[in-house]
């Protein structure tokens, strides 16, 4: 699509930025990334978001779409010619948009407080994401993707947290995998995808971030210090 | 042609009130069935495992929850009369994308209105004002959120009007005064019959609130 201008404002290693550029490499979009240090807002930005100042924004020519899934959602029903990731069914668009919006409200705080918190609030912590992720395993069933055959909604909502197993694991001291192997199984069938190899953070990258997420707000103030990072 | 279409839901709840507006806007016949809150009935249970709350709108057997989500099928389902959300994708994004300021802002803010106390719930107070105020710079001088059109955000804000009662004699403040332009809105949506027959009453949102109150052990 000549005179198309699709811009990213990202920030490393967010999961909800990954979504979109998973999202975008699937579609076979062509756009600027330009990634953001939270910590240090740039005047775009908050120019873009003003009520919700967070990242990811998509800004598709000169117009800003937020918030992840409503992104994705956005570039499946603009570029729907090719892959798409919502079912074409009602109910089953229905069911997809339900397990998307069962992993935003689920599975994020859990995840936080792995590496947020220490002592017993750590284990419930850990305690909690495995049962969710296990609740997902028991949606997945035997299938290849939540989008059954083909990569879907839930499969972008979910797969960028993957990037974060290995901080999780470093932080919890567990191994997901030995709790939750279809899961991790799933993982490793959509990293077999390009548009997700691409998008992802590196693992040990995001670690990094997480010492030093931890170290510069202190771990006793960091649940609060989060909201902004949206992480 | 609309098939077996009943909706599982609670008098008093403003989520469920957003599905009988849209079902009342498109004209679909529907079983209404009342779940007694706070005691949930094991069909709520088996429709709903997940998250274990009305509404449910269960079409042909099979049900859709989180209401936001089952709007979005009624709209998409029942197309032909009143659309909801707007045809155009980055119209749509930005209607979807205020149905969850409603969501995130308007119904936690709400909920702290009344289940905080002291400092914390002046600051809740403070903040809902706010965030009506952030909704009324987006209505600007329009008639609906739609625009010329009642639609998908109007649906998904309107049900909140039930609960400014329970608000505002719980937390001890008034709401209309401080926000005009959105009382007028509220008025104009109110004229619609899909929203007058779906409200509940503020008194009986009240008592249904004092109950939830006790329940939840908030004096």
């Amino acid at each position: 699509m000549a005179g198309e201008e699709v811009i990213l404002l990202s920030v490393y290693p967010s999961m909800f930025s990954m979504r979109v550029r998973i999202a975008l490499a699937e579609k076979g979009v062509k756009y600027e990334l330009k990634e953001e240090d939270l910590t240090n807002k740039s005047l775009l930005l908050l120019e873009m978001n003003p009520v919700h100042k967070k990242v990811p924004v998509l800004i598709h020519n000169g117009k800003p779409i937020l918030e992840s899934l409503i992104i994705v959602q956005y570039i499946d029903e603009v570029w729907h010619d090719k892959n798409p990731l919502e079912p074409s069914d009602p109910y089953e668009r229905a069911q997809a948009r339900f397990w998307a919006d069962f992993i935003d409200k689920k599975v994020f705080d859990p995840a936080r407080g792995i590496w947020a918190t220490k002592g017993e609030e750590q284990e419930a912590a850990k305690k909690e994401f495995i049962e969710i992720l296990k609740i997902l395993e028991g949606e997945l069933g035997e299938k290849p993707y939540f989008g059954g055959e083909t990569f879907g909604l839930v499969d972008v909502a979910l797969i960028p947290l993957y990037s974060w197993f290995y901080a999780f694991e470093t932080c919890g001291n567990f191994k997901i995998e030995s709790q939750c192997p279809k899961l991790v199984a799933w993982a490793k069938f959509c990293m077999q995808r390009e548009s997700v190899s691409q998008s992802l953070s590196d693992p040990h990258s995001v670690y990094d971030t997480v010492l030093f997420l931890k170290k510069m707000f202190g771990i006793e103030s960091i649940t609060t210090q989060c909201s902004i990072f949206l992480l | 042609m609309d098939g077996e279409v009943i909706l599982l839901d609670a008098y008093a709840s403003m989520f469920g009130m957003r599905l009988r507006i849209a079902l009342a806007e498109k004209g679909v016949k529907y079983e209404y069935r009342e779940e007694n809150l706070p005691k949930k009935s094991p069909f709520l249970f088996q429709m709903n495992p997940i998250h274990k709350k009305v509404p449910v709108l269960i079409h042909n057997g099979k049900p859709i929850c989180e209401s936001l989500i089952a709007l979005q099928y009624i709209d998409e389902v029942w197309h032909d009369k009143n659309p909801l959300l707007p045809s155009d994708p980055y119209k749509r994004a930005q209607a979807r994308l205020w149905a969850d300021f409603v969501d995130q802002k308007v119904h936690t803010l709400g909920r702290k209105t009344w289940s905080a106390k002291g400092e914390e719930q002046e600051a809740a107070k403070k903040e809902f004002i706010e965030a009506l105020k952030v909704l009324e710079g987006e209505l600007g001088e329009k008639p609906y959120f739609g625009g010329e059109e009642f639609g998908y955000v109007d649906v998904a804000l309107i049900p909140f009007y039930s609960w400014f009662h329970a608000y505002e004699t719980c937390g001890n403040f008034k709401i209309g005064t401080q926000c005009p332009k959105f009382v007028a809105w509220t008025k104009r949506s109110m004229q619609r019959e899909s929203v007058s027959k779906s409200l509940a009453d503020p008194e009986k949102v009240y008592d249904f609130f004092l109950i939830l109150k006790k329940h939840f052990g908030v004096e």
